[in-house]
């Protein structure tokens, strides 16, 4: 929706079909982005009327569900403060465990929202339309669950803000030339960032449902977020203008984040971390599990929600085409790791891969492959990229696919570094898993409340692509 | 809005007319605009192709205070790593310059777009002069419709043109829906 004043539609008019086959209407390449006959007042009631009906009975068990798994997360936390990290699996050598492996993982998942509203819109991707607001929901509670985990692994952890530059009267000052520094700079900048993102996107749409609601405190309560939004050519124009702006701030940082991530390990001289192909392989990586997570939330609330008019096979080829293109260069980026490794010549570079292959590991790396690698290249057959239920199993192979690749970089590596004399084998312990699930847990009540509180369809930018698309039909 | 009703201290705060197509109400803004009209606005449910050039909005001024706030952003995160790690808390780590340059990229980079992004958004909301939660216009009933399927042109009455009936004859004569009155 980024149009600049340009005069009406010049470069809307990106023509689907070829002109001049008047006599039968011309068959669209790719399937439409919305489905049915819409106008920008159907298509406000339908995607806020989630909002003010009654609560369906799968979003209360949901939540419900949801809600528990918090509670065992509230639960392992409390004990893991009290008790201090030595609950966990986590010794030497292997000091990063769960929890770095978890706070990878999330923020990778947390890569899709920002990529799909900020990458796709400079690039007009109308498809991005139905979906952008949804996956900047999931980017910012997943990017809440990875911040959380640095702050629960550090040994006193209500000393975090140490890692803020303030003044103090200790007088110290964070070491900016840390990796660990870098990355408190990128997450923190992104969590921001995004919110910012989602915001800024929701006002127009807060609007709305303020001047929806029958109920007057509602009214106020949606009200009181919307600013007082009027959407006055002005306004209009300064958020258009602001809008792509932020985008383009955005697309930059969303390739940062996980470049810093991935200097956590790069920099480190870990055989097995100490690579130069960990930025772009990373960033992949994140955009691929990204979209995974996507899919395999979006699938369902479609289908309950009964969305099927704006999430339309489009959305479902064009995001399984994203997950093949980044998953064959995360593929590219495991092959290399290989090659590097044999081709250095370094004794430990190269005890790296036999200890992938052969070590005690060597399930977690077979299953890597199996999960990220292998499954994946299903996505290749059309039939089976447009069928909801292949394409949210194969999502589901990803997101624990690449679970066990960042397993399988922090422990593994870090299980047998260079001397053998400080060899071990590390295990999650039972408090490891409960609070890993217990993020999953909250993020999905995070996700349960917002789809009944929020739009999860950004409704402006749908009225705005439908009434584009009746122009559209209209000319041909 | 203070100075809007100086005119007509008791009247309306002007008047608004709906249009049911975003391309009536752009042909609308326009001729109100050639008309001699000065203060009006028009209000969408999203943003109009061509409304904007309609009214003859100035340029909007965000990307200047995004700018500003990325060059300060930049520079103050810049200039705080080179103040904290060679001025105030130098620490020589295995005999290297206490100038990293190279490591400075990335909190520099991260400051730059931080501070950009929180300064646009400020600037959008009090260039739109948000917050503001009450206005004229929700005084009536139909505007709901602004932020769903409606498209209005106000003509504010402190506009020098404006004259409660003549005006609202004018609108009237553009094929709206319906033109309302606005209490102040």
């Amino acid at each position: 929706m980024a149009t600049t004043d340009t005069p009406e539609s010049a470069g809307h008019m990106a023509p689907e079909a070829p002109r001049g086959h008047m006599d039968r209407p011309p068959e669209p390449a790719v399937p439409p982005v919305v489905t049915g006959q819409w106008t920008p007042g159907t298509v406000t009631d339908k995607i806020t009327s989630v909002i003010f009906q009654p609560t369906p009975r799968w979003w209360l068990l949901g939540a419900a569900i949801s809600f528990l798994a918090v509670m065992m997360f509230l639960y392992a936390v409390t004990y893991l403060f009290a008790k201090g990290v030595g609950i966990w699996g986590v010794n030497i050598p292997v000091g990063w465990g769960f929890a770095i492996v978890n706070f990878v993982w999330w923020i990778g998942i947390g890569h899709a929202g920002t990529l799909i509203s900020a990458i796709l819109l400079l690039f007009r991707q109308e498809w991005r339309t139905s979906i952008n607001r949804f996956a900047e929901a999931m980017t910012l509670f997943a990017v809440a669950c990875a911040g959380m985990f640095p702050i629960l692994h550090l040994g006193r952890p209500w000393l975090f803000y140490w890692l803020l530059p303030y003044p103090n009267q200790m007088t110290l000052w964070p070491q900016f030339n840390s990796p660990l520094i870098w990355d408190v700079f990128a997450v923190t900048t992104y969590m921001t960032v995004s919110l910012l993102f989602w915001y800024v996107g929701l006002i127009p749409d807060l609007a709305t449902l303020r001047d929806r609601s029958k109920n007057v405190w509602i009214a106020r309560a949606f009200g009181i977020f919307a600013l007082g939004w009027r959407g006055a050519a002005r306004h209009w124009q300064n958020y258009e203008t602001l809008y792509l702006l932020l985008a383009g701030l955005a697309t930059p940082l969303v390739l940062s984040v996980h470049t810093v991530v991935s200097f956590d390990f790069a920099i480190g001289i870990v055989p097995g971390w100490h690579t130069t192909v960990f930025p772009p392989y990373f960033v992949a990586g994140a955009i691929y599990s990204g979209f995974a997570m996507v899919l395999t939330l979006i699938l369902p609330l479609r289908r309950w929600f009964g969305m099927h008019a704006f999430i339309t096979d489009r959305h479902l080829q064009a995001m399984a085409k994203v997950m093949l293109a980044t998953g064959l260069i995360v593929a590219y980026g495991y092959v290399f790791e290989i090659f590097i490794g044999w081709y250095s010549g370094n004794p430990f570079e190269m005890y790296v891969l036999e200890n992938r292959l052969t070590g005690p590991y060597n399930f977690q790396y077979a299953m890597l492959w199996v999960c990220n690698i292998f499954v994946p290249q299903l996505l290749w057959i059309k039939k089976l990229r447009t069928s909801p239920v292949w394409l949210w199993a194969i999502a589901m192979f990803v997101n624990v696919g690449m679970w066990l690749e960042r397993y399988v970089i922090v422990v593994v590596s870090l299980s047998r570094d260079f001397l053998p004399s400080s060899w071990d084998v590390f295990s999650g312990t039972v408090w490891d898993w409960a609070i890993f699930i217990g993020t999953i847990g909250f993020f999905c009540a995070c996700l349960f409340l917002f789809v009944r509180i929020l739009p999860m369809i950004a409704v402006f930018e749908m009225r705005h692509l439908v009434h584009e698309k009746q122009h559209e039909a209209e000319a041909a | 809005m203070n100075g809007s009703s100086q005119a007509n201290p008791t009247g309306p705060w002007g008047l608004l007319a709906e249009f049911d197509t975003p391309e009536a109400l752009v042909a609308a803004a326009k001729r109100t605009r050639e008309a001699g009209y000065t203060r009006i606005d028009a209000f969408t449910p999203y943003p109009v192709e061509g409304l904007w050039r309609a009214l003859e909005l100035k340029r909007s001024r965000v990307p200047l205070i995004v700018l500003l706030g990325g060059m300060a952003g930049g520079l103050g995160v810049l200039a705080l790593q080179y103040w904290s790690m060679v001025i105030r808390y130098p620490m020589i780590i295995g005999g290297r310059p206490l100038e990293v340059w190279p490591a400075w990229v990335v909190p520099t980079f991260e400051g730059t777009i931080l501070f950009a992004a929180i300064s646009g958004v400020v600037g959008m909301i009090l260039l739109n002069g948000l917050p503001r939660p009450y206005h004229p216009a929700f005084n009536v009933e139909r505007f709901t419709r602004a932020s769903q399927d409606g498209y209005f042109l106000a003509v504010e009455a402190g506009d020098p043109k404006f004259d409660r009936w003549t005006t609202a004859a004018f609108l009237r004569g553009l094929g709206p829906v319906e033109v309302s009155e606005v209490e102040e």
